[in-house]
């Protein structure tokens, strides 16, 4: 799908995005049962929870080509587990700050949340996400200049 | 019969028109008529309070079998041994013709009254007829003090200009507004209005009387009375009790109180139902503010003969309607209240149609979006309404206004609409509008799908497992819909989604057993370093530390396979069966490849 990007502004970004089976996999079905179309870059891959994100599948993705992750999970106090997405909470400033300690533009991590009911902000989100991507470019290791501000990672708002 | 001192009475016996009855000393004469059967008439005589004798027309004439004799009021003579009374004696009957007659000279049209005067055989009464309606009995006074407790009505004034009133002619701060005078008074000269606002009167949807004990509805299940505190007398002034008092089988308990019962069970259905738009802010069909504006159930109440009028179709002013209007899509299929459509309010639009034809002769009009005739016989039945001469419009109704000077539109409503079909505005003339209010989610279907972990949608239905391969069951494992709490349906829909959810339910309960997933979390023994991270973080408190072996262990019959406690192990130790690390770092690398 991106192997053709030649240019700058051809660049299909390659997104992984982990969606938690209850609520943002189930979004994600309700998008495409509604016909609502997103940019095909994100790929999905279903967990049970977002608690069951390592933060060594967010590495393992960039370090294997990926250009951001996107990790979608019940809205809190919604958690089909009662609290995992409140483990992810917890877990992904943690997971942008090493992010950014390997060079890579924290913005390229991001957690969001998606009910089942919410197909239209699945649409959203990914769209949204997919263009923050591709206006950052190809993830080119090393080529996030650090700084100490710049380690300020983005929270997620609950 | 209800005994003075509270203690046991000597019984007496007594002789009425020849038929002894034994009573309790002291009781009264007329309680003891009444036992028998002997009609006495009365006026100012309650059970539950002090007799006062007010009225005098319940005199009887009273022997001792030796030649004493006397008309004394029955209502508040008490019984002697030996006592003979007489009630039909043309002394008696002479004196309480007299007493009618003085009472007529005060209030003479009082249907009560003139009805009383016509036994008597009165045809005009002898001091004049005067046109009071209040016979000065007093009843609400002794009701007000004994049973109500509020003590908000007293005599004033002495002589001529004596009269029952609140203090100062004001309204009271110690009414309750119970309505208990006006219950009591034999003449109707009280009457409930409301004042600063405050409700006199209970409705049954604001369509007809109800009292403070009282059944929701006949058909109601479980099928007893309730009470409402908030406007029971007993419940605000400790008093009365006259409930508990009158039931044979003494069911009244005024000391029960709300209680949360757990059960263990296996399997939960969820048919928790709808709640019914409320069309107030559709400021523009002027619903609670226009007269005979109603709403679809308000309707439906007020057709069904165990309803608040007997199933007549009146305005509030107790006549017939001859026109009836029936807007569809009330907060349904609107971008600013419910986009979705109810799907029962075409047919039961449809099914008014035919209901006020039938009782009533009346012109319907329906404004409609789209016939939404979809069932199984339905178009059928629209076909019928449209040849009985039921009048459909196309067009959603845009506003209810009060008809304006145009004298034969007096006192009617105008619905305007623009009909689609004709491609013209029109203004119809009715008498009353009907409301097709939308069915949405209840209010707290939100909290009740957080309590069982299901979800809801934006509308606040809840979701089930799959629109199509899950009709019934959701994402929780035991818990089934069914109705109206999982989308707006019809009965039909509901019966059918009902049935498929009882058996779901008996499915699971039947086996006896359930069926585990194979996904669940397992710890690799030579691995775990025993740090009791995951031990904390498990929901479900499925990870257990086993103190000999100094390691975690998982039950995997509690272990719902969130994975949580994969991703936090340290040491890896912990393998997420089916979502396992190699699997998921494998999938990234399909991806990426």
């Amino acid at each position: 799908m991106s192997g053709e990007a030649k240019s700058e502004s051809k660049f299909e970004p390659k997104i992984i995005g982990f969606l938690c089976n209850w609520c943002s996999y189930t979004g994600a079905d309700l998008a495409g049962t509604a016909r609502l179309q997103y940019p095909p870059n994100m790929m999905a891959i279903r967990v049970m929870c977002s608690g069951r994100v390592d933060p060594g599948f967010i590495l393992d993705a960039f370090s294997k080509g990926a250009d951001g992750v996107l990790v979608c999970g019940c809205h809190p106090g919604d958690c089909h587990y009662i609290e995992g997405n409140y483990k992810c909470m917890r877990r992904m400033p943690l997971t942008q700050k090493i992010v950014a300690d390997f060079g890579i533009d924290p913005k390229r991590v991001r957690l969001e949340w998606v009910s089942a009911s919410e197909g239209a902000r699945f649409q959203e989100v990914v769209t949204e996400f997919t263009e923050q991507i591709r206006a950052l470019g190809p993830l080119q290791l090393r080529d996030y200049k650090f700084e100490p501000e710049a380690r300020e990672v983005h929270h997620v708002e609950a | 019969m209800k005994s003075q001192n509270g203690d046991k009475q000597a019984l007496v016996t007594i002789e009425i028109d020849g038929q002894k009855i034994e009573v309790e000393d002291g009781s009264y004469v007329l309680q003891a008529a009444q036992a028998l059967g002997i009609e006495i008439p009365t006026l100012c005589y309650f059970p539950f309070t002090t007799p006062y004798a007010a009225c005098r027309v319940c005199v009887v004439e009273a022997r001792d079998g030796k030649g004493w004799s006397k008309v004394v009021t029955s209502c508040n003579y008490p019984a002697w041994d030996g006592l003979q009374i007489l009630t039909d004696t043309p002394r008696v009957l002479n004196a309480r013709r007299t007493n009618l007659e003085l009472l007529m000279s005060r209030c003479a049209e009082l249907p009560v009254l003139r009805n009383l005067a016509g036994k008597l055989g009165i045809e005009e009464p002898r001091w004049g007829t005067g046109e009071d309606s209040c016979i000065l009995c007093g009843l609400c006074v002794r009701v007000c003090e004994e049973i109500v407790g509020a003590s908000a009505l007293t005599f004033a004034s002495r002589g001529g200009a004596r009269n029952v009133t609140t203090p100062f002619h004001e309204v009271s701060d110690d009414c309750i507004l119970c309505g208990s005078c006006a219950s009591v008074c034999p003449t109707g000269h009280i009457r409930l209005e409301d004042q600063d606002g405050k409700k006199v009167n209970l409705r049954e949807l604001q369509l007809g009387p109800n009292s403070a004990i009282t059944m929701p509805f006949r058909q109601a299940v479980p099928n007893v009375p309730y009470i409402n505190t908030e406007h029971c007398i007993h419940f605000q002034t400790d008093n009365c009790g006259i409930c508990a008092e009158v039931c044979p089988k003494e069911c009244i308990d005024y000391e029960q109180k709300d209680s949360t019962e757990e059960f263990e069970v296996g399997a939960i259905v969820m048919a928790t139902g709808f709640a019914d738009f409320d069309p107030t802010p559709l400021k523009q069909y002027g619903y609670g503010a226009l007269p005979n504006v109603i709403s679809s159930i308000e309707f439906e109440r007020m057709n069904n003969a165990a309803g608040s009028t007997g199933g007549k179709i009146l305005m509030e002013n107790g006549e017939t309607p001859g026109r009836i209007g029936i807007l569809h899509c009330v907060g349904s299929r609107d971008d600013d209240h419910h986009k979705y459509c109810s799907r029962v309010c075409c047919m039961y639009a449809l099914k008014f149609a035919h209901l006020i034809k039938e009782k009533t002769g009346a012109d319907v009009y329906q404004f409609y979006i789209d016939m939404r005739s979809f069932g199984k016989g339905y178009e059928e039945f629209y076909q019928r309404i449209l040849d009985e001469g039921g009048n459909v419009i196309r067009g959603k109704g845009a506003e209810v206004v009060p008809a304006s000077n145009k004298k034969k539109h007096e006192g009617h409503l105008i619905i305007k609409c623009e009909d689609t079909l004709i491609g013209r505005y029109r203004e119809v003339p009715v008498d009353m509008v009907v409301l097709c209010t939308a069915l949405e989610a209840r209010a707290d279907a939100k909290e009740m799908a957080r309590k069982l972990n299901i979800s809801t949608g934006a509308d606040g239905w809840f979701i089930e497992q799959h629109p199509k391969l899950g009709p019934v069951q959701t994402a929780t494992e035991g818990v089934f819909l069914a109705g109206t709490c999982q989308g707006a349906k019809d009965i039909p829909d509901t019966v059918a989604q009902g049935g498929a959810a009882a058996a779901q339910a008996m499915k699971l309960l039947c086996k006896g057993e359930i069926m585990m997933d194979a996904t669940y979390a397992e710890i690799q023994e030579e691995y775990c370093s025993g740090c009791r991270i995951c031990n904390d973080l498990c929901p479900y408190h499925a990870i257990e530390f086993n103190d000999e072996k100094c390691i975690s262990v998982v039950n995997s019959a509690l272990c719902k396979a969130c994975g949580t406690c994969v991703a936090a192990c340290p040491a890896g130790a912990i393998t997420g069966r089916h979502f396992t690390d190699e699997q998921i770092y494998t999938q990234i690398e399909g991806m990426l490849a």
